[in-house]
């Protein structure tokens, strides 16, 4: 069952994020973005599918995709505590996204080499949507942070809010004993490269994180998870079963 | 806000071999996040190749006061329309 769990780790992170940025939908602060923001959780929730059916499939108990997505209470969860930070401001929302797709962008291409069929097809497709996530929120941090003094201050605010989950992401969780996933601990010069890059341009450090936060790997989350949850899976448990 | 963003003309090449067509307008901070902006508001069907972005204020276009004297001496002269030929059946499609 490693396997399962640890997919279902990534399906996690993927599906929460996903949810985020789609309750910018309709807020965004501009109409491009209102378009831009709502089309990166599609390649997340896309991606999240792909993993809960096959999550689904390897557990072998009869569970649906969405059984999985709506009928699991937060302890249940396994995604980082990076994915469910709220949105905050525009400057939080990009700078999550910049986090993960930095992370997740080397970690698809280490997988594009597993042995298992599923995993290497997810990958090549999330290799390519990863890519254009970094760009897209990455062009974004590059701006804020070195664009006005509201925009600069209100970016430093996001990377020290943020910071302290960005450890977690590294850690193993459950595909330690999963051969077919890549380790997560060997994205980090990647990842550390990629911020770099974009942070020298964007005027910001990287703070030291003397207490990183960590737990979503075993189910404990922070307290904005549990009503993400309560309003994400509200009709599906109002309409068991409903399809559309 | 958007009054101080420039606007931004996108133009997408639906396949290759096909000339880039305009398909609207967007604003954005400057071309690479007019790029960005066109690749997400443009292309979200599968409608392109290629995309160019041309700042709205490097378009020069024709006053439509001129619009009679530009475009009505054409009106009658229907010579320069290919269909006084005869075509061949041989050609085929034309």
């Amino acid at each position: 069952m490693a396997l399962m769990d640890a997919v279902l780790e990534l399906a996690d992170d993927h599906l929460v994020l996903g949810h985020r940025l789609s309750e910018w939908c309709g807020h965004a602060p501009m109409l491009e973005e209102d378009l831009a923001l709502p089309n990166m959780a599609l390649d997340l929730i896309g991606t999240a599918r792909t993993l809960y059916d096959y999550a689904a499939k390897l557990e072998g108990q009869g569970r649906s995709e969405d059984d999985i997505a709506y009928l699991r209470g937060e302890r249940e969860y396994r995604n980082c505590l990076l994915v469910e930070r709220p949105n905050e401001d525009f400057a939080h929302t990009v700078l999550r996204q910049f986090f993960f797709a930095a992370f997740m962008h080397p970690y698809w291409h280490a997988a594009q080499d597993s042995d298992d069929e599923v995993i290497r097809g997810v990958a090549g497709k999330a290799v390519k949507e990863m890519a254009y996530h970094i760009r897209h929120a990455g062009e974004w941090v590059i701006r804020l942070g070195d664009g006005t003094e509201e925009s600069a201050q209100r970016m430093r605010d996001a990377v020290e809010a943020l910071s302290i989950y960005t450890a977690e992401l590294f850690e193993e969780g459950a595909a330690e004993g999963a051969p077919a996933l890549p380790s997560r601990a060997a994205q980090r010069e990647a990842w550390d490269a990629t911020i770099a890059h974009v942070f020298a341009e964007a005027q910001l450090e990287m703070p030291e994180v003397p207490f990183p936060q960590t737990g979503g790997r075993k189910g404990l989350h922070g307290e904005g998870l549990g009503h993400m949850l309560a309003e994400m899976q509200s009709v599906y448990r109002a309409h068991p079963g409903a399809t559309w | 806000m958007s009054g101080e963003i420039p606007l931004w003309e996108v133009f997408i090449r639906p396949r290759n071999g096909l000339a880039h067509k305009h398909v609207g307008s967007l604003h954005a901070a400057d071309e690479v996040m007019a790029l960005n902006a066109a690749r997400d508001v443009y292309t979200r069907r599968g409608e392109g190749t290629s995309i160019w972005v041309v700042p709205s204020r490097a378009i020069t276009a024709s006053d439509p006061d001129q619009a009679e004297e530009n475009f009505e001496p054409t009106a009658d002269k229907i010579y320069r329309h290919p269909t006084f030929y005869e075509i061949p059946d041989d050609v085929g499609h034309m």
